[in-house]
């Protein structure tokens, strides 16, 4: 299918597909298992300049947006989701300071991001805040011309390996979901550790772990947007980078499609390739239609949301939900066709199912995008009426 | 610190065609790749560029669209790339290849050295580093596989050799042919790839670097290729089945009825 990509977006596609077929496929397998950080995959994306697509070029990027981005998480889950999200992670990050940093913030950090020299993370889930993130407990307090954050955050994706956190902390308690604002926190700030590193189903070779903040004081210039606009800051963060979630699901169900097509064309029984019998034609058939369409979805939410449209939050969970749901079902049908085979860590399409499945839980568990969507539908019923 | 690194077209798969007439291979509409030990002598050029500053230029004899895989070199940091191409050129064996690429590096001019992969992946004869040398009249070391130490005027580096390595200096200019164990070449950038897509790529005649065409492709080269065939493998072979006992046993019978092996 012709995605009439522009001749930049071919290129960044083209240039992530090279390092995930070079670079991430032969130490895929090996990462997942021992649940290694890929410092040396970053350096090679660093290098590759693929970390600043989405970054303005005033800041040292290329001046792409959430397509670009989606692109690179594609390619490079193909090879191995839990490496690409190194990348998606830090985009997930960064994106609060595209969209609310003042002139200083960016200046002051996006140029480094752009060059991969600093990973990127995002705090907002925490033990009794997950998909009701008004429930978060972590507060800052002002004092001064500093803030005084203390809380843990849970299960923060890059924690430990990025330099850059933005986090999201309770300022007045009083308010409910507008006492939240966001912030921007430097590793190596005092009072900032990491906690526990979690031992994961999937996506192994990305660093899970707890930010723990004990008295830990940060500038005021450190405050991302205003006071009371965090839940804002956070909505309108992942209201853009759920496609990114989209993007590396689609990208795990092309992997374990392209594993088990292959497979069906080599593997002999009753004297004849698989692929022969109707029974596995239609199990890649379906495999098929179902990765197209969620392509085609993934790529016009992207342009959608990059066209600069008002309301996204609908169109975001939609292609969230259906390449996520798509990469569990196909890569469960991956193994099935490889049988015995699929279901052994020899091969990586039982590796590709254990990663699908975190693409229905977070940025917003499935059911809570079905939440998200009803509610637009029905708003927009209201509004018609 | 200026460097010249030569770089081949080779046929990308195993199923070349070759003209029976010149007994030279096609190399019109085959995927075309760059010879890939010559990847470890543009990533070598580089790398010298990039930690002495200077320039780092590829040159290339071919058809015209070897002008594209060039692009791919400028995508990985080379500077600017020359693609030597005529039809005087064509048919060219070694010699007229070592002939023509010393006319076009010496048309560059102002270069410290000059760098190849140890041989190309096609004709297999790695005679064009050092027949170039021979040409242009400076030293060579063939097979490098460190380079220790260079500055202006001088190198030191590493030739591989079957149970070590021998360490060579040289004055500069000079030529060194490369072995995949000198480094790992990178991939591209996106800010190369779209400066490659921008470049121009020089491309020169005969006349344009001053070549006597007598010198030149097929008339300049007196390599005769007689004949050029595929070996056929026939080989019969006959699994030996059974437990591991009865496999020696039937395998020692075999042997020594075939009198590869006898009983003393």
């Amino acid at each position: 299918m012709n995605y009439f990509l522009t001749e930049e977006q071919q290129m960044i596609k083209d240039l992530a597909a090279k390092i995930a077929d070079e670079k991430i496929k032969p130490v895929a397998l090996k990462y997942d298992e021992e649940g290694i950080f890929p410092r040396d995959i970053v350096k090679v994306l660093a290098d590759s300049d693929l970390f600043g697509v989405y970054i303005p070029e005033e800041y040292g990027g290329f001046g792409g947006g959430i397509f670009e981005m989606a692109l690179v998480v594609e390619e490079l889950s193909r090879a191995c989701g839990g490496i690409a999200l190194a990348y998606a992670g830090t985009g997930l990050g960064t994106y609060p300071i595209i969209l609310f940093g003042t002139e200083e913030q960016k200046a002051k950090y996006l140029p480094d991001i752009a060059q991969g020299k600093k990973l990127a993370a995002f705090g907002l889930t925490e033990a009794n805040a997950g998909s009701d993130a008004a429930g978060i407990q972590t507060t800052a307090k002002a004092d001064g011309d500093e803030y005084i954050l203390n809380g843990t955050k849970q299960w923060i994706t890059n924690g430990g390996e990025a330099e850059v956190y933005t986090v999201i902390a309770c300022t007045d308690r009083s308010k409910g979901a507008r006492g939240f604002s966001a912030f921007i926190v430097e590793k190596g700030t005092p009072g900032f550790s990491f906690g526990k590193k979690e031992n994961k189903m999937g996506i192994r070779a990305s660093v899970t772990s707890e930010l723990v903040f004990e008295d830990c004081r940060i500038p005021r210039e450190n405050l991302l947007a205003r006071e009371g606009m965090g839940f804002l800051v956070a909505m309108k963060t992942l209201d853009r980078t759920r496609p990114g979630v989209a993007s590396q699901a689609l990208g795990i169900a092309q992997g374990a499609f392209d594993e088990a097509l292959k497979y069906s064309g080599e593997r002999v029984q009753f004297d004849k390739p698989i692929s022969s019998f109707q029974a596995i034609q239609h199990m890649l058939a379906d495999m098929a239609i179902q990765i197209e369409a969620a392509r085609c979805l993934v790529y016009q939410t992207c342009r959608h949301i990059d066209g600069g449209a008002k309301s996204i939050s609908k169109e975001s969970a939609i292609s969230k939900v259906f390449a996520s749901d798509t990469a569990m079902k196909v890569t469960v049908d991956a193994v099935q066709v490889m049988g015995g085979y699929g279901y052994m860590k020899e091969y990586p399409v039982e590796k590709m199912m254990r990663d699908a499945k975190i693409t229905q839980i977070y940025e917003g568990t499935n059911q809570i995008q079905r939440n998200v969507i009803a509610l637009e539908l029905i708003k927009s019923q209201k509004v018609s009426k | 610190m200026n460097v010249i690194v030569c770089v081949k077209q080779v046929p990308g798969t195993n199923e070349v065609k070759m003209n029976k007439e010149t007994n030279t291979i096609i190399r019109e509409g085959a995927e075309a790749i760059i010879n890939p030990f010559d990847t470890y002598a543009v990533e070598e050029g580089v790398r010298i560029k990039e930690q002495t500053g200077g320039k780092a230029t590829v040159i290339s004899m071919g058809i015209p669209s070897v002008a594209e895989l060039l692009r791919q070199t400028i995508a990985v940091g080379i500077d600017e790339a020359v693609l030597l191409s005529d039809r005087a050129f064509a048919g060219s064996d070694s010699l007229a290849t070592s002939y023509a690429l010393s006319k076009g590096i010496n048309k560059i001019g102002d270069f410290d050295l000059v760098i190849c992969g140890k041989q190309a992946m096609d004709g297999d004869t790695a005679q064009v580093g050092p027949g170039l040398a021979e040409k242009l009249g400076i030293p060579h070391t063939t097979y490098v596989r460190k380079i220790e130490e260079i500055r202006k005027g001088y190198i030191r580096c590493q030739r591989m050799t079957e149970d070590g390595y021998e360490v060579i200096e040289m004055p500069l200019p000079a030529v060194i042919t490369v072995v995949k164990e000198i480094n790992e070449p990178r991939l591209p950038s996106l800010k190369g790839m779209m400066k490659a897509k921008k470049a121009e790529i020089r491309i020169m005649t005969a006349d344009d670097i001053g070549a006597d065409k007598d010198l030149c492709g097929l008339k300049g080269s007196p390599t005769q290729v007689v004949e050029t065939f595929v070996p056929v493998h026939d080989v019969n072979s006959e699994m030996i089945e059974g437990t591991p006992g009865e496999q020696v046993k039937r395998l020692a019978e075999k042997l020594l009825s075939m009198k590869f092996m006898t009983v003393k």
